[in-house]
């Protein structure tokens, strides 16, 4: 199976390429859009700051490519955000994948620390084939902001409120949690997207 | 809910741990990529290496240690230890490190911590602060690994760190370290209560309530600890085991 990382601005790349390697895929770590189109699988990770990234993306022609994709792709955390029609983490338009709005997070007492960063749990029920199982796992988290629950919503994490842990629409699929950092629980979940 | 976060830590020198450990089966006792790997294993949740050489050797040894640890670790480790550039920085999270810890390089020169935030985001900056306690109660932070006193206020330097972008403090008490009485619970619950982002509780562990202390006293958001995980004193498992029938959110 060819698995394609997109190539950007962003960092923590090299945790899923470690992650596929333990699973026994080596991925292809690239901006070509003809590699990208012809993989079998894209993952779309992240860590990092949404305007910068977007920015990149648009010089490059990512942003099209990207969105024009038919094979299944999984965007992470940054990844999840930029998915998403606009985020308010330097106000930027986004690509419109996931048609939901980012939100920073606004604490509520002085526990809400933010960043939202550890092991926390998420809900989801049990038709979503990408989250199937997940269901009360812990997943490793570390962002300031959120995509709110919506019909695109395939598991749910509290913290400070029920945002989008998870999200699927057609052949994109998308976390807001780290499953190359999150033990055996991102790694079923990341064979699992291998399988989908 | 987000859970408390248990964190062994694993002293480097030369490209072995030092400080002995008695994990069974563990056929090289000394290689910390097996060791994180086997506290992986056990639950824990993020792991800290500090890189306690001096040559320059050694820190290329530290390096490809990083990186073997990234290939074969699945969850979030953090690096310190002689980091005192953005060069280091870059060095270190290109090897795959999650985050790097700064402390005395921090502490003489505060922009540090703007240029690593700034560069790589908040996330990745941990803030590592060796503080003792004086005869008049006031808590003063030093340099190289406790050895010299400075004259910051350890309330004052975590704000300064917190206001410069740090993404979490970990504060060692110099008091408690290696004393296994306990973590300085009102310290933390000090820094816990005052600053906004998480706070990483460090020296004194000895026993199971110790953790449990830190958390439901100190409002620590996660507690580090290295001889009585090396020595499977304190088994993780049993750890965790412990905290959650105490009331404790953990993993």
């Amino acid at each position: 199976m060819k698995v394609a990382i997109v190539k950007y601005n962003a960092g923590n790349i090299y945790s899923v390429v470690n992650a596929l390697r333990r699973l026994g895929i080596e991925p292809e770590v690239t901006d070509d859009a003809r590699l990208l189109q012809k993989a079998d699988r894209v993952i779309f990770p992240g860590q990092g700051e949404a305007g910068q990234a977007m920015s990149y993306l648009k010089a490059h022609e990512l942003d099209k490519v990207i969105c024009s994709l038919r094979q299944p792709v999984l965007g992470i955390c940054i990844g999840q955000q930029l998915m998403c029609r606009h985020s308010e983490e330097c106000n930027t338009e986004c690509l419109g994948i996931f048609p939901i709005d980012v939100l920073r997070f606004k604490p509520q007492r002085h526990e809400d620390k933010v960043p939202h960063m550890g092991w926390n749990t998420v809900s989801t029920d049990a038709t979503d084939e990408l989250m199937k199982s997940s269901d009360g796992k812990f997943f490793y988290f570390v962002h300031s902001f959120y995509v709110p629950v919506c019909k695109f919503t395939t598991a749910t994490t509290n913290y400070i409120l029920d945002f989008s842990a998870a999200l699927h629409r057609d052949n994109f699929y998308a976390t807001q949690f780290h499953p190359e950092k999150s033990g055996d629980a991102g790694e079923v979940m990341l064979k699992r997207f291998l399988t989908l | 809910m987000l859970a408390k976060r248990i964190i062994p830590c694993l002293d480097v020198k030369n490209g072995q741990t030092v400080k002995g450990t008695n994990f069974v089966n563990l056929r090289q006792a000394g290689d910390p990529v097996a060791l994180g790997k086997s506290y992986s294993e056990q639950g824990a949740d993020e792991l800290v290496y500090l890189d306690i050489t001096a040559s320059h050797e050694g820190r290329k040894t530290f390096t490809e240690m990083v990186s073997r640890v990234a290939a074969e670790v699945n969850i979030p480790f953090t690096v310190g230890g002689g980091i005192s550039a953005l060069t280091d920085v870059d060095r270190l999270l290109n090897a795959g490190a999650d985050k790097v810890s700064i402390n005395s390089a921090a502490l003489r020169r505060p922009d540090l911590i703007d240029e690593i935030t700034n560069h790589f985001g908040s996330q990745v900056c941990v803030v590592a602060i060796d503080a003792q306690q004086g005869a008049d109660g006031e808590w003063i932070c030093y340099l190289n690994g406790g050895r010299i006193p400075t004259e910051r206020s350890l309330l004052d330097w975590a704000h300064e760190a917190q206001e410069r972008g740090a993404g979490e403090i970990l504060f060692t008490s110099m008091n408690h370290d290696g004393v296994k009485t306990g973590f300085a619970n009102e310290a933390l619950r000090q820094l816990a209560d005052t600053l906004t982002i998480p706070i990483i509780a460090s020296g004194g562990a000895g026993a199971q309530e110790h953790f449990r202390d830190a958390f439901i006293l100190g409002h620590a958001d996660a507690a580090l600890a290295a001889s009585v995980f090396h020595f499977g004193e304190i088994p993780i498992p049993r750890l965790k085991e412990y905290l959650r029938h105490e009331g404790i959110n953990v993993r």
